[in-house]
């Protein structure tokens, strides 16, 4: 009957053992800690155990230096689960510079997900065994959590920011995707599968698109039907800023502020242009709300990213 | 030795009558209104908790909707935390004991105590009316925009329910900090105080603090769901993220507010049947503050997956784990007061080793959590679920049991059946592990929590879970009916049945309206069991 007890899940990613190491030392603290407690005082409960119910306990107070032994101890333990728990933190958190660009959108209840060449999917996602893969989430309507057991990686897809999750799959096969943050009714329906392929495989599957024009293609679509480009003209000349190499140079604001255009800039630009207002323009530019979709900003985003000059290609 | 006779007169019996109860401004008898309304609520609370476990026995969803489903795990956190846990505790045992344990004959302000009793059973009426007319589905988290713009169910009604019991709390807390400033006996100095009062001192704190940010916060929800004022949804301008350091920022230290008077329990009971003093008096005192003003400081360990930047997180984590080192501090304390005492063992202590080993097991299942790299796994699983029961039922439930075990005689005068508490511990003790156990294997293979339907992978540990539940439940049950019982045909109990220090055993049992015929003079620490010659009576 045990083969049904699964106690321990799948390790898929180049991060699955850094967690679990971590998880195992916890188990084997927990272990230590509660035998030692339940132990001592099992073994007390049993030893002094009163004979009369008018016995009294020996007249002991306590000890300072035990009180600071069993503060002492655990306090630097845990600064070394502390140091510990960090330093997987910051791999999980930061993403390798090179990295397959993926986009997701959370909406109840399903997961659409974007590749820069052109694929879409819903629910399900397609990635390469051996290479970093980054998903850049949002969510068009509430908190949702994209989250991979098998990976031991999740993210908040949080309306109206960007949240980056990032994983390098290690094996090939299907594993669970699920939604991690409670968004009503199909909560517990919003799942998938994420399929990790051979390069080969994948490359293949890339290539068996249904013909769809890349992300960054459909983005400039949009930014020509939404007319961006008759003020966002690519030599400067026009009444908005050149978009060409924009994508993550530092830019200086009206307010004399200088943020960096990375794709939380980029959005938030196109739906409230005038919140962070480039410095030389005038406050022109009107809101892009409700005439472009979550999807379609990370089109524009990806058209933006596209527009490098040649000396300043990536 | 004879046996005992109750006492002709005292606060049950002065006045009879639905009046003598519903204006009484005995804080003995309000505890007991307290006793009732907790009980109701923790009935429901469970009733919820059976449903959930029923439908979670098969991986497909197919004993209640989905909808359903998200009502009964939402309408269980709100009834429990708000309606049962917070005020547990501190309403029922904080009210009956903290005027007799310092020598006091009621509290600084009877008519305040029970104005927050009526508080508390207003916001309880108001959302049992929200869950009859329909209930609510967005947890008792409450995350927006969810809860202001998608949710359509009782949102509103709910919120009101819990921002008008929140006066109760604070008011309870306010009359607590007064009375043990103002009220103790002669020679009674804060360092021959009980660790309980210690403790309902630090609770009562945060209470005072705490409560009044979920207010605010409650409040901001129900002018943004109802007037669409742009607070927390995004679409309307707002930071759904600010939402959730608002509730953490009370709802974190709320947990404090559940465990902390359990740990006063704890001490009274091992020092009792320990018959010893508590090891380390002045260190289990302090700690109790100290997690207190350092509970504030960690409630961004829920948004670790929320976006937030990796220093914020780091500095989040390290306060996790320094908050834990106080609890740690009681453990080891408790434990060792155990040595050379003369343990008897009693169905309270039963109890109270139950609390000390669940809580260290909870306890240590939070440094899992506070460890950033491994929370980005495990949270918004079952790991999480498994961990706040072992600190809330495991913790905070047991040390409710082993005190009311261990004033029952105190409160009603009688003895209630010891081997069938003793039998009532055990079984609550199995069925609580057998229930949220395999919740920690579960989580950490990823199932996320508040899942309707679920892999069939998972069925097994979710079947453990389900037949632990129903075990747990019995064990509820029994001491339920053996208390009733007790009431009328316990053993009548004496002034002090467990021979045990503290001047609430100087009274009778159940003692008079004005618990003190004449002040008492303290003179000595709270635990001199070792230096007097014990008295049975």
């Amino acid at each position: 009957m045990w083969s049904g007890l699964p106690l321990f899940p799948e390790q898929a990613s180049t991060v699955a053992s850094q967690v679990d190491n971590l998880y195992f030392f916890l188990v084997a603290l927990t272990l230590v800690f509660s035998v030692l407690i339940a132990g001592l005082m099992v073994f007390f409960a049993v030893k002094f155990r009163a004979r009369n119910t008018a016995q009294v306990g020996a007249p002991i107070t306590g000890s300072v230096p035990l009180e600071l032994l069993w503060s002492i101890v655990p306090f630097g333990i845990s600064m070394v689960i502390f140091a510990w728990g960090a330093t997987v933190f910051f791999t999980i958190a930061r993403p390798p510079d090179e990295t397959i660009n993926i986009y997701a959108v959370g909406k109840r209840w399903m997961w659409k997900f974007q590749h820069i060449d052109g694929q879409r999917e819903i629910n399900e996602l397609h990635v390469p065994v051996g290479r970093p893969v980054k998903v850049t989430i949002t969510s068009e309507d509430v908190i949702h959590d994209l989250y991979f057991p098998a990976f031991r990686v999740k993210a908040d897809a949080i309306p109206g920011r960007y949240s980056t999750v990032w994983f390098n799959a290690t094996r090939p096969g299907e594993y669970h995707l699920f939604c991690a943050e409670y968004c009503g009714t199909q909560h517990s329906g919003m799942t998938g599968k994420v399929v990790v392929m051979e390069p080969a495989a994948y490359q293949s599957w890339l290539s068996g698109g249904v013909g769809e024009m890349s992300l960054a293609a459909r983005g400039q679509r949009t930014f020509q039907d939404l007319a961006c480009h008759t003020c966002h003209m690519e030599d400067a000349s026009g009444r908005g800023p050149s978009l060409v190499n924009l994508f993550g140079s530092q830019v200086k604001l009206a307010d004399g502020r200088v943020v960096t255009a990375d794709e939380a800039y980029l959005r938030e630009s196109t739906l409230n242009p005038q919140a962070r207002l480039v410095a030389g323009y005038q406050p022109l530019m009107p809101t892009f709300q409700g005439l472009v979709n979550e999807e379609g900003l990370m089109g524009l985003i990806e058209y933006i990213k596209s527009l490098q000059s040649a000396q300043n290609a990536r | 030795m004879t046996t005992p006779l109750l006492p002709r007169e005292h606060y049950l019996n002065i006045r009879y009558g639905i009046a003598s109860w519903l204006l009484t401004k005995d804080h003995k008898r309000i505890a007991l209104l307290y006793l009732i309304g907790i009980t109701v609520f923790f009935v429901l609370g469970g009733a919820f908790a059976v449903l959930i476990r029923l439908e979670l026995a098969t991986p497909a969803g197919d004993m209640v909707s989905a909808d359903t489903y998200n009502k009964l795990f939402t309408m269980h956190g709100v009834v429990m935390v708000f309606f049962f846990l917070i005020p547990s505790i501190p309403a029922v045992l904080g009210n009956f004991l903290v005027p007799m344990m310092i020598g006091a004959r009621d509290l600084a302000f009877p008519k305040l105590n029970l104005i927050s009793w009526y508080i508390y059973m207003l916001g309880g009426i108001f959302t049992l009316w929200a869950v009859v007319v329909g209930g609510v589905d967005t947890g008792w988290t409450f995350y927006t925009p969810y809860s202001t713009a998608a949710s359509n169910t009782n949102v509103v009604a709910t919120g009101l329910g819990v921002f008008i019991t929140g006066f109760s709390s604070i008011l309870t807390g306010l009359n607590f900090i007064v009375t043990i400033h103002r009220m103790r006996a002669p020679g009674l100095t804060w360092f021959r105080l009980p660790l309980f009062i210690w403790a309902h001192y630090a609770t009562s704190l945060i209470q005072v603090l705490g409560t009044p940010v979920i207010a605010i916060t409650v409040l901001l929800l129900a002018l943004e769901r109802t007037f669409r004022i742009g607070i927390f949804d995004p679409a309307l301008g707002g930071d759904p993220v600010l939402f959730q350091h608002l509730f953490w920022f009370y709802s974190h230290p709320a947990v404090y507010i559940m465990i902390l008077p359990s740990m006063g329990v704890v001490s009274e009971v091992v020092a009792c049947f320990s018959r010893k003093t508590v090891f380390g008096y002045s260190f289990v005192a302090f700690s109790s503050l100290a997690i207190a003003v350092f509970g504030f400081l960690v409630w961004a360990h829920h948004m670790f997956v929320a976006g937030m930047s990796v220093y914020a997180a780091m500095v989040f984590s390290f306060l996790s784990f320094a908050v834990a080192i106080p609890s740690a501090v009681k453990v080891f304390n408790w434990t060792a007061t155990l040595y050379k005492g003369a343990i008897w063992w009693q169905a309270p202590l039963l109890f109270v080793f139950g609390f000390i080993g669940l809580f260290t097991i909870g306890g240590m299942t939070g440094l899992f959590l506070a460890a950033l790299g491994l929370d980005v796994h495990v949270h918004d699983t079952y790991f999480v679920v498994a961990h706040f029961h072992y600190i809330m039922v495991g913790g905070a439930i047991m040390g409710y049991m082993a005190g009311l075990h261990f004033w029952w005689p105190k409160m009603f005068g009688r003895m209630y059946p010891e081997g069938w508490a003793k039998f009532a511990a055990l079984v609550v003790f199995v069925g609580f592990n057998l229930t949220f156990f395999p919740q920690f294997v579960v989580g950490y293979l990823g199932m996320p929590r508040r899942y309707h339907v679920y892999p069939e992978e998972f069925q097994v540990l979710n079947v453990m879970s389900s037949a632990g539940a129903s075990i747990l439940g019995v064990g509820y049950l029994i001491p339920m009916v053996y208390f009733i019982w007790s009431l009328r045909y316990g053993k009548v109990a004496g002034p002090n049945p467990w021979g045990a220090t503290g001047l609430e055993w100087t009274t009778q049992s159940p003692p008079l309206t004005e618990n003190f015929t004449v002040t008492p003079v303290v003179n000595e620490g709270a635990y001199e069991y070792s230096k007097r010659e014990t008295r049975v009576v």
